[in-house]
């Protein structure tokens, strides 16, 4: 429908649309990811128009590994772009804490899309504290078209620095859609040279301190770009200021009247003087921003240090949240300080219980039998779910209840390990095939190395599903000429020498028990590999075959064992109580009808 | 003038195009444009809400709770679970098609009437106009083009800011070619059905 490569014109663009074009006006020639929400379509556009641009785009194996190939290629002279969710940030803090000490010689920008409110995240941690950690300027746009404008502004800033920019986003950026102008492409370097320089890019003790110095330095020559951007800009008159970023501005300004606001798009280092120049003289200053009050104690610091003795409204104050993402009625807790649009009243909600509708496992989806023939084979044994994160991380759901203790990516298999030195329990970890590899490897090594008899269910749907079906070492990649083999898991686990390893198939619900009471058996740390691709790929790639499950009135006894254990969103208990087969979600996985004790179920072609 | 449309329904049902199209139609008729999805786990079967502002000053892509001007139900039960996202004045269209959650489906929690939900919702307002966009949507040719037919009755609703031809080229815009007559029908027996309820 949008059409980002255009030349030039308007268009309604996803904020993450509007960072793709962003990213070819600015001329970017190398850019790495791992896969989360709500960065992901980043990603996906760029799988398949990066290259037509003549942009390296990879799928990482991890954040940290997709931080340290743009590090490398920004190292060298080539622009790069890196991004990725707010808690991948955490993955990759490692490589970027100290590429901040090294800087670039490109430019280089590391986006995090935060999720406020966790419409898609494990928590809503704010990485605006990464910048202040890290020391690296940072810049926040408020909407798609500002995102897109400063996508190239960032790169300059970047480049007159020497060092790596953080673009930070939150999904009502990501997620939002708005008109967007196109400018034209720029064309850089895609090769470049790196040329080797030890104090700067090798940071041994002798050399880290210095470069630590430089970086403080460079801080000082930020903030005097900061003060003179034109991303720090005031508009309006009144008495009270307004001091805000992100998409929190947008509510500001077309619900608060009457108000002077300071609005920030480069927030680090933050412009100090022309926020304290903002400030004097003002009878009160409110601060807007979402989760930490990063800005309101910047400014509540800058004023002390000024002896302005204004008073500043914000979270410290009481007025706003700290938790969840903000709505334009978050402005009510103003509303006795400025003027504030009336919000009309809402309707009282229905006198009548509806239905939950939360996201669940698909039709077909495998991980319903590997659910299934698990807690089969468990029984009655204490166990512990060391899930991770994934579709499969919907096995909190009834009637499933396979995830008992959620972290991280990677975390399910760790944990299992300490629970399997800390407990009597039996701790079953369940991680995907791309979570597998962004970081399942080490925790296994370590249970193997440290001998912890954890159960490892390795969930392979041949796909990153969760985040929109993107490629990972177990698929192989095929991307602008570059083909390579997929990496065979079951291979690599015997390789580092588990010796209990079984590849089964979960839509065979009784072969995968099976297996499963083995591994559960094994003295040692087993390793099952639930293999059977996920189906919404298969339709991707217009390969599902469907067939369609049949009910057999006369065999069936109403005892809803495919039901209770498959709970397949195509089956429907009737109001007569009998079994009912939706035909327009049912693919014919035929799960339901192999756990079924009578035969009544039946796979027709 | 300002105008919030939420649109409501269940991922896959065609909520995400429905915005494009009304979003796309706004701002060739020249207004500001803002809108907000909500994706991601949205397409394991979850609820789905897109908003759509236009008008002039517009800037923030969310609107507050109550403050719709049109509520576009593409499902009975997600309807009614979002009537705090309207106020008394906000014009309420709702296709009356269920689509049963996976826990109703396996008997965990109960589907109410589709009736049921219309009287519960018609008590709290009076300004709800139900649809069978499905059976029209069939009518036209094709059930998938429902959205087409909720589009359509979304053109027709009083004070609608959008001009009808441009909603319904906007929408042939975005649809493949070869199902442009079964989308052209599908909209004007929404439109033609809209014009009939809101004036009897």
């Amino acid at each position: 429908m949008s059409d980002i490569l255009a030349k030039d014109g308007k268009q309604l663009l996803l904020g993450n649309e509007a960072i793709v074009r962003g990213l070819f006006e600015a001329g970017v020639k190398c850019s790495s990811t791992y896969p989360g929400t709500p960065s992901s379509e980043v990603g996906n556009i760029l799988e398949t128009e990066a290259e037509r641009e003549g942009m390296y785009f990879e799928f990482s194996t991890n954040e940290k590994t997709a931080m340290e190939v743009a590090a490398a290629a920004a190292s060298s002279g080539v622009r790069s772009f890196v991004f990725m969710k707010h808690v991948g940030l955490n993955v990759a803090a490692d490589p970027m804490m100290t590429l901040a000490y090294s800087g670039v010689r490109a430019g280089m920008l590391i986006m995090t899309a935060d999720d406020p409110s966790c419409h898609s995240s494990q928590n809503e941690q704010d990485n605006r504290t990464y910048a202040a950690l890290s020391l690296l300027p940072m810049v926040e746009p408020s909407t798609p078209a500002e995102a897109k404008d400063m996508v190239p502004a960032a790169y300059e800033i970047s480049e007159a620095l020497e060092l790596p920019v953080i673009f930070r986003t939150t999904t009502r950026v990501n997620h939002a859609r708005g008109p967007v102008e196109f400018g034209p492409f720029r064309d850089t370097a895609s090769k470049g040279r790196f040329v080797k320089d030890d104090p700067k890019f090798v940071n041994i003790p002798a050399y880290s301190k210095p470069n630590r110095v430089r970086l403080l330095d460079k801080q000082k020559k930020a903030m005097e770009l900061s003060e003179r951007s034109s991303l720090n800009f005031v508009e309006g008159e009144g008495e009270v200021g307004v001091i805000t970023s992100g998409v929190s501005y947008t509510y500001v300004k077309e619900f608060v009247s009457g108000v002077s606001i300071l609005k920030l798009g480069f927030t680090a280092p933050l412009p100090e003087k022309k926020i304290a120049d903002f400030v004097r003289g003002k009878k009160a200053v409110i601060v807007v921003e979402e989760l930490e009050p990063y800005l309101e104690d910047a400014v509540l610091r800058i004023s002390a240090q000024n002896g302005l003795g204004v008073p500043v409204y914000g979270k410290r104050s009481g007025n706003f949240p700290r938790q969840w993402e903000y709505s334009p009625e978050v402005l009510s807790g103003i509303a006795t300080l400025v003027k504030v649009k009336d919000f009309k009243k809402p309707l009282q909600k229905a006198d009548i219980v509806l239905p939950g509708r939360p996201p669940t496992l698909c039709a077909g989806c495998p991980h319903r039998g590997t659910f299934a023939a698990t807690k089969r084979a468990v029984g009655s044994r204490d166990v512990v779910y060391c899930s991770d994160i994934g579709c499969y991380t919907l096995g909190v759901q009834a009637p499933f209840r396979t995830a008992d203790f959620i972290i991280c990516m990677g975390g399910g298999a760790g944990a299992a390990g300490g629970f399997a030195q800390s407990t009597d329990q039996l701790p079953i970890a369940f991680i995907g095939d791309s979570t597998f590899f962004h970081s399942g490897v080490q925790p296994l090594m370590s249970a193997l190395f440290n001998g912890h008899k954890i159960k490892m269910v390795i969930m392979d749907n041949r796909t990153t599903a969760m985040t929109g079906h993107q490629p990972n070492p177990g698929t192989g990649r095929d991307f602008g000429g570059i083909k390579t083999d997929a990496i065979d898991i079951e291979k690599l686990v015997k390789g580092i020498g588990v010796r209990f390893v079984e590849t089964v198939d979960p839509y065979d619900v009784k072969a995968m028990n099976k297996v499963m009471k083995e591994a559960i058996e094994f003295d040692g740390v087993a390793v099952v590999i639930a293999k059977r691709a996920c189906p919404l790929e298969l339709k991707r790639q217009k390969m599902l075959v469907c067939r369609r499950c049949e009910v057999d009135d006369g065999k069936c006894i109403r005892c809803y064992t495919c039901l209770k254990t498959i709970a397949c969103p195509a089956l429907f208990k009737d109001k007569d109580g009998s079994i009912e087969v939706d035909p327009v979600q049912c693919i014919g996985c035929g799960m339901c009808a192999n756990v079924c004790p009578k035969g009544a179920l039946e796979v027709k072609q | 003038m300002k105008y919030t449309v939420q649109i409501v329904g269940v991922g896959g049902q065609g909520v995400l195009l429905a915005s494009m199209v009304i979003g796309n139609a706004a701002m060739k008729e020249g207004y500001d444009v803002a809108m907000s999805e909500i994706h991601g786990m949205a397409q394991r079967g979850g609820s789905v809400l897109s908003t759509v502002r236009f008008g002039k000053g517009i800037s923030s892509p969310l609107e507050p709770a109550g403050g719709a001007d049109l509520l576009m139900g593409f499902e009975p039960a997600e309807t009614c679970r979002n009537l705090g996202l309207c106020n008394r004045d906000t014009a309420i269209l709702m296709n009356l098609e269920p689509i049963l959650p996976s826990s109703v489906a396996a008997g965990f929690e109960s589907y109410p009437d589709v009736e049921e939900i219309v009287e519960a919702v018609r008590k709290i307002t009076p300004r709800l106009i139900t649809i069978n966009a499905t059976d029209l949507a069939v009518k036209a040719g094709k059930a998938v083009a429902a959205n087409a037919v909720m589009i359509g009755a979304v053109a027709a609703a009083d004070g609608f800011p959008i001009g009808r031809d441009v909603l319904l080229d906007t929408l042939l815009e975005t649809v493949p070619e070869k199902f442009a007559d079964i989308n052209r029908k599908a909209f004007d027996l929404g439109y033609e059905y809209y014009n009939s309820k809101e004036k009897s």
